[in-house]
């Protein structure tokens, strides 16, 4: 009987342990109204402040350390031709991904300014054509390339060739947003 | 409406559903490798419908004959059947074992023989060559032509000319996914970086149903494909019409439909050709109002199952891999116009 109670208490611990792991693969396949609208226009093209200061906006990228959200991002980094300038990551017309310091920041909210507006330097702007909730996926992606994704939630096999920083300096999960 | 009768609706629509034309089905052959399939079903099926009914008897037979060690009161603890008996039921046993191994090697000898048989069988004429590609969770289907400009691009829907063979090229873009049309032939898996070859023939013209046979994700189940054979010229007359570029808009509707289309992310992933839509991760729309069915087989094609999918493809096909797209009040309905009228 003793024995018995014992593999039960280890069987529900192990399906427990099994269930945490749930979150990283977290399915949201419809996005939601405010899903859709998360960010608006709320990143600032000028550093002056007419009224002083305001208080930043705080974003976060609702797809961070989702594990399918990122290999959504994926997908889309090929299906809307982003490999067509930055390779997977390796950079050809446009700059490497893979790497620490961006031209135009590397925090989700940078990047979401940067393949929504586009940069001058003959980054597109594809605002008003991808919508927002698929960005937000590959803002997830390329944080991935640059090693700033929990290594549990980051696309590690592809069928390209590429390089992942993620097992050299992968982020723990909490620390980066 | 009652539960009786919801329950007697659905269960009329269960039993009408054998009658209507048997469009997937492997027991209604109509072409050269179907029809060998389906005579080893039924040999199949009747051997063992004869060995079922012997084993069944043979049970109710010895169930109820008189058992002599009844007889004997009050029952021995141990029964120890006579030398006789042992002798008996070790030859019955010995018997029914070396007959079973003997059926099992004839299904095994039918199954392999048909399967050779298959396999040899070549095309007794020239046909043509159709690339089947499989998607998550679509067929992506183009007619080969040593002249470029006459290959034909469709997809979920293959039309076949009647009576000739039709050689079948078959890759994947992503996972294993299986082309199989009940009515033509097996099962033939589409592999990613490597190409299957089957041929198939239909020997009447008529609508035949596949369906994709290898779990390839969360929308496997709604990922099929018609075969459609017709007689010769009505094929002809179709390629021509699919090898047509686009038909230019002809309604104010139509050419606001058109821009719309054209703005939205919808250019990045379908093609439409003769507009500047070049995406080739979709399937080409082309010719989208011409086809039976929208999104691989799931949707009738009808103006309102194209809105309600264009509006929500996730509520039709959760997980699939078309963007939601929150178009603004106004623009859906010209844009249906504009598809719609891609014929
Ligand atoms: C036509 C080529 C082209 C395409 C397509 C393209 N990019 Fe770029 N991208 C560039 C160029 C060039 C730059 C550098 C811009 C600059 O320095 O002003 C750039 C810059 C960037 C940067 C900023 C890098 C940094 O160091 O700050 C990111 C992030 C980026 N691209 C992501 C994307 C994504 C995601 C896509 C697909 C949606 C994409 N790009 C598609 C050419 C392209
Ligand atoms: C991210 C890529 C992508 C974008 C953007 C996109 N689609 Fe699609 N579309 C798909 C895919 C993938 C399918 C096939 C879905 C399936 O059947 O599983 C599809 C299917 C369709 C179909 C059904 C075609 C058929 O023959 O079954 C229509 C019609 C369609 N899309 C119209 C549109 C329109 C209109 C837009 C723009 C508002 C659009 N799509 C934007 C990827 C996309
Ligand atoms: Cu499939």
């Amino acid at each position: 009987m003793r024995k018995l109670a014992a593999a039960g208490i280890a069987v529900l611990a192990l399906i427990s342990w099994t269930l945490t792991s749930c979150q990283r693969e977290k399915r949201e396949l419809r996005a939601a109204p405010v899903r859709r609208a998360i960010y608006g226009d709320a990143a600032r093209q000028s550093e002056l402040q007419p009224g002083g200061p305001q208080t930043e906006p705080q974003v976060t990228n609702p797809d961070h350390a989702n594990a399918w959200s990122i290999s959504e991002g994926q997908r889309l980094f090929e299906w809307y031709n982003c490999v067509g300038c930055h390779s997977h990551g390796g950079g050809g017309i446009g700059p490497p991904l893979i790497k620490k310091h961006w031209i135009y920041g590397g925090q989700p909210a940078n990047l979401f300014d940067t393949i929504v507006k586009g940069r001058p330097n003959g980054m597109p702007a594809w605002g008003g054509r991808i919508p927002e909730y698929q960005v937000w996926q590959i803002v997830a992606y390329v944080r991935s390339l640059a090693g700033e994704q929990p290594f549990a939630a980051t696309p590690v096999r592809t069928d390209e060739l590429e390089q992942k920083p993620t097992t050299i300096h992968n982020k723990v999960q909490g620390e980066t947003r | 409406m009652t539960r009786a009768r919801t329950l007697f609706i659905w269960a009329a629509a269960v039993a009408l559903n054998g009658c209507g034309g048997h469009q997937q089905s492997a027991l209604d052959s109509v072409g050269p490798q179907a029809g060998k399939i389906e005579s080893l079903w039924w040999f199949f099926l009747w051997l063992l419908t004869a060995i079922f009914l012997i084993v069944i008897f043979a049970t109710l037979w010895a169930l109820t004959r008189r058992h002599r060690g009844i007889e004997q009161e009050p029952l021995e603890r141990i029964h120890l059947p006579s030398g006789e008996t042992e002798h008996r039921l070790t030859r019955v046993v010995a018997g029914a074992s070396i007959l079973t191994v003997i059926i099992l090697f004839a299904l095994l000898i039918a199954s392999v023989t048909t399967g050779k048989a298959l396999s040899e069988l070549g095309p007794k004429k020239q046909g043509i060559t159709v690339e089947v590609t499989g998607n998550q969770w679509w067929w992506y289907v183009r007619y080969l032509n040593g002249d470029a400009s006459r290959i034909v691009v469709t997809a979920n829907e293959m039309h076949i000319p009647v009576g000739r063979p039709v050689m079948l090229r078959l890759n994947s873009n992503d996972v294993i996914h299986s082309f199989w049309t009940p009515n033509l032939h097996g099962k033939r898996d589409l592999i990613p970086g490597r190409v299957n070859t089957e041929w198939i023939e239909a020997d009447h013209p008529g609508r035949w149903r596949g369906q994709c046979a290898e779990f390839c994700g969360m929308q496997h189940a709604h990922m099929a494909m018609w075969v459609i054979a017709e007689p010769e010229d009505q094929f002809e007359r179709w390629m021509e019409a699919q090898r047509a570029p686009s038909k230019q808009p002809s309604s104010a509707s139509e050419l606001r439909g058109r821009d719309v289309f054209l703005n939205n992310a919808c250019v990045f992933c379908h093609h439409i050709a003769g507009t500047p839509a070049a995406g080739q991760v979709a399937p080409d729309l082309t010719h989208v109002g011409s086809r039976l069915t929208l999104a691989a087989g799931t949707l009738p094609n009808t103006k309102g199952n194209l809105g309600g999918w264009i509006a929500d493809p996730q509520n039709v096909k959760p997980g699939n891999h078309m963007a939601q797209i929150d178009l603004p009040p106004g623009d859906l309905e010209p844009l249906l116009d504009y598809l719609e009228s891609l014929k």
